[in-house]
């Protein structure tokens, strides 16, 4: 055994609903597997959850060859306290590594506690790892998204939280093999305790839908955001909304795309009387095609689409959606 | 007895500025707002609304915490003048930008706070200018108390806080037993204004200043410190589809949507 410890990577998996691995989970092994072979890093990953053996042979499937699972009836919902035990279970007295999350509700709740209990130097929402003399470097935005950071982390524990579509998953291969190392979770009594979950309606999957169809303030009202909706529906879409919108009720705030919001990055985006505001952009600028609409012909937006029309909304996309309708059926 | 909130509250260049307002100091690797006013943190100041209505509801004792170099006296007067009953703040003129990062922000929050007893603390869900999100949980971390992030509502019920947390598809209920800390979101609405009488009456409240040497923390350098900073390139060569009326403009855009195979 060599004396120095070897430099790990190690990536936080998280399940989806019906316990397969989340797909930013799955885009995060491609993130990790860059970095830990430019580095020299070992990868690693772990899961917490109940029932996740399908998870972690998917990992192993994607090139992961160590996965520690903490499967436990006590872990099947997030609990910070719970979670908090086992994560620095596993990460105490370790040498130098890179813990690497999703940038989710879980990891961004996780994550700070954990670095705080090891003074360990943590970055949230990185749009990209990249390395610099064998030590990665974080990139993310900062000032609502007007400036972008490159980021170093001086402890030998670094973790950071990374968004959606920062790397294409790998190739999954069934003969991949690797070892399942399961971790038994200490009884910690939590002290925050969960009462319920409501799933609020009309709420949608902003984050995998391959279209997305967002309103602004200049949509007026929630009968407007019924006009998007209709373009959705067709082109098998969601509909968002920037900010304005939630906070007047006119739609739910789980719609709210932006660096607050949903981070969203489909095939297409239709910004639908959004001016473009810094932290609305920081949430939907990398998606693959931008389309604007907007009576404003000077308004940000248009610098940042691929596609613009200025316009009054509301006989532009009825026209769009018409069009699109006869030819979609043709 | 009526509760001890603590608010924790960031002073931050106006986040509502145009993009050409934070120019980029490429030697300095660091932004600089021109011409932009410091505001409170606009999550921060969701925070101090919750603390109010807690206040309405079943009466509680205020105070604001805030840390920062050369903190403008305006911006903490107006927030002062809502409903807080006394101020506490954190003088960094000492500290380079560079030491204050998330974790050492949250150290030297940490050890104000130890020197009173506080039932609950808020904060804001993240700042808006490091977008980092981590110093409320961080706090309670060091203090050894329950945190719950992201609320859209926060009530008190004898010594547990009750929160709605916010989900990616919805909500959920959560309690802890108090001391606890909460970080909060923009949906549980805006702070109010204050009278113009309020903010003249906010000077007379109680302030204790504190230096760093104070609170006793050793600084140095930042556990993540900034390599380089550059202007987001987010800037695309839009075609613009102008036609006769927006109704014809709309069929024209969906015809070039289908000729370059984008639907």
């Amino acid at each position: 055994m060599s004396a120095i410890s070897e430099d790990k990577v190690i990536i936080l998996a998280e399940v989806d609903e019906g316990s397969g691995l989340s797909r930013l989970s799955r885009e995060l092994v491609g993130v990790a597997a860059r970095l830990a072979s430019e580095t020299g890093a070992i990868l690693e990953a772990i899961v917490l959850g109940s029932g996740i053996e399908a998870a972690a042979r998917e990992l192993i499937s994607l090139g992961v060859r160590k996965v520690f699972t903490a499967d436990h009836p006590s872990l099947a919902e997030y609990n910070p306290d719970t979670y908090q035990a086992v994560l620095e279970d596993q990460l105490r007295e370790s040498g130098p590594l890179t813990l690497l999350a999703g940038h989710t509700s879980l990891a961004q709740d996780l994550l700070p506690r954990v670095a705080a209990a090891f003074g360990a130097g943590l970055v949230t929402d990185c749009v990209g790892v990249e390395t610099a003399g064998g030590n990665p470097v974080f990139i993310k935005p900062v000032f609502g998204g007007n400036a972008v950071a490159r980021l170093d982390v001086t402890t030998p524990l670094r973790m950071a939280t990374v968004r959606a579509r920062v790397s294409a998953a790998p190739e999954a291969a069934t003969s991949a093999e690797g070892e399942v190392i399961s971790l038994e979770p200490r009884g910690v009594e939590p002290r925050v305790r969960v009462m319920e979950s409501v799933k609020e309606q009309g709420s949608v999957r902003l984050e995998t839908a391959g279209v997305v169809v967002a309103g602004g303030r200049g949509i007026g009202g929630g009968d407007g955001f019924d006009r998007l909706g209709e373009l959705a529906d067709l082109l098998g879409g969601a509909v968002g909304a920037s900010r304005p919108p939630c906070d007047s009720g006119w739609m739910p705030s789980t719609s709210q795309v932006g660096i607050t919001g949903k981070i969203v990055a489909p095939d297409l985006y239709v910004a639908v009387a959004i001016s473009g505001s810094s932290q609305h952009l920081s949430g939907m600028s990398e998606s693959v095609k931008i389309v604007a609409v907007n009576q404003d012909a000077d308004a940000y937006i248009f610098k940042v689409a691929d596609y613009g029309v200025a316009g009054d909304w509301k006989q532009v996309i009825p026209a769009v959606t018409e069009s699109l309708r006869k030819h979609l059926s043709s | 007895m009526a509760v001890h909130i603590a608010v924790c509250m960031k002073q931050v260049p106006d986040p509502e500025g145009p993009q050409s307002s934070f120019e980029i100091d490429a030697q300095k690797n660091r932004v600089v707002p021109r011409g932009l006013p410091p505001v409170a943190n606009p999550y921060d100041e969701n925070a101090l609304e919750a603390a109010i209505r807690i206040k309405e509801a079943q009466g509680a004792r205020i105070t604001l915490l805030s840390m920062g170099k050369g903190l403008s006296r305006a911006v903490l007067l107006k927030a002062m003048g809502t409903g807080v009953d006394d101020a506490v703040l954190i003088d960094a003129d000492g500290l380079e930008a560079q030491e204050l990062d998330s974790y050492t922000s949250a150290r030297l929050l940490a050890a104000a706070l130890r020197k009173d007893d506080y039932d609950l603390i808020l904060t804001g869900r993240q700042a808006s200018d490091t977008n980092a999100g981590q110093v409320g949980l961080c706090i309670a971390q060091m203090l050894g108390i329950p945190a719950i992030s992201v609320a859209r509502k926060v009530e008190v019920s004898g010594d547990r806080v009750e929160v709605e947390s916010i989900l990616p598809d919805g909500f959920m209920r959560v309690e802890a037993p108090l001391p606890a800390l909460v970080t909060v979101s923009h949906e549980v609405g805006e702070l109010r204004y204050p009278s113009l009488l309020a903010i003249k009456e906010a000077k007379k409240l109680p302030v204790v200043s504190l230096s760093i040497e104070d609170l006793g923390v050793e600084t140095g350098p930042g556990l993540v410190v900034m390599r380089s900073v550059a202007a987001p390139s987010r800037e695309r060569r839009c075609t613009m589809v102008a036609a006769e009326s927006a109704a014809v403009a709309g069929e024209k855009l969906a015809d070039l949507l289908i000729a370059e195979r984008v639907v």
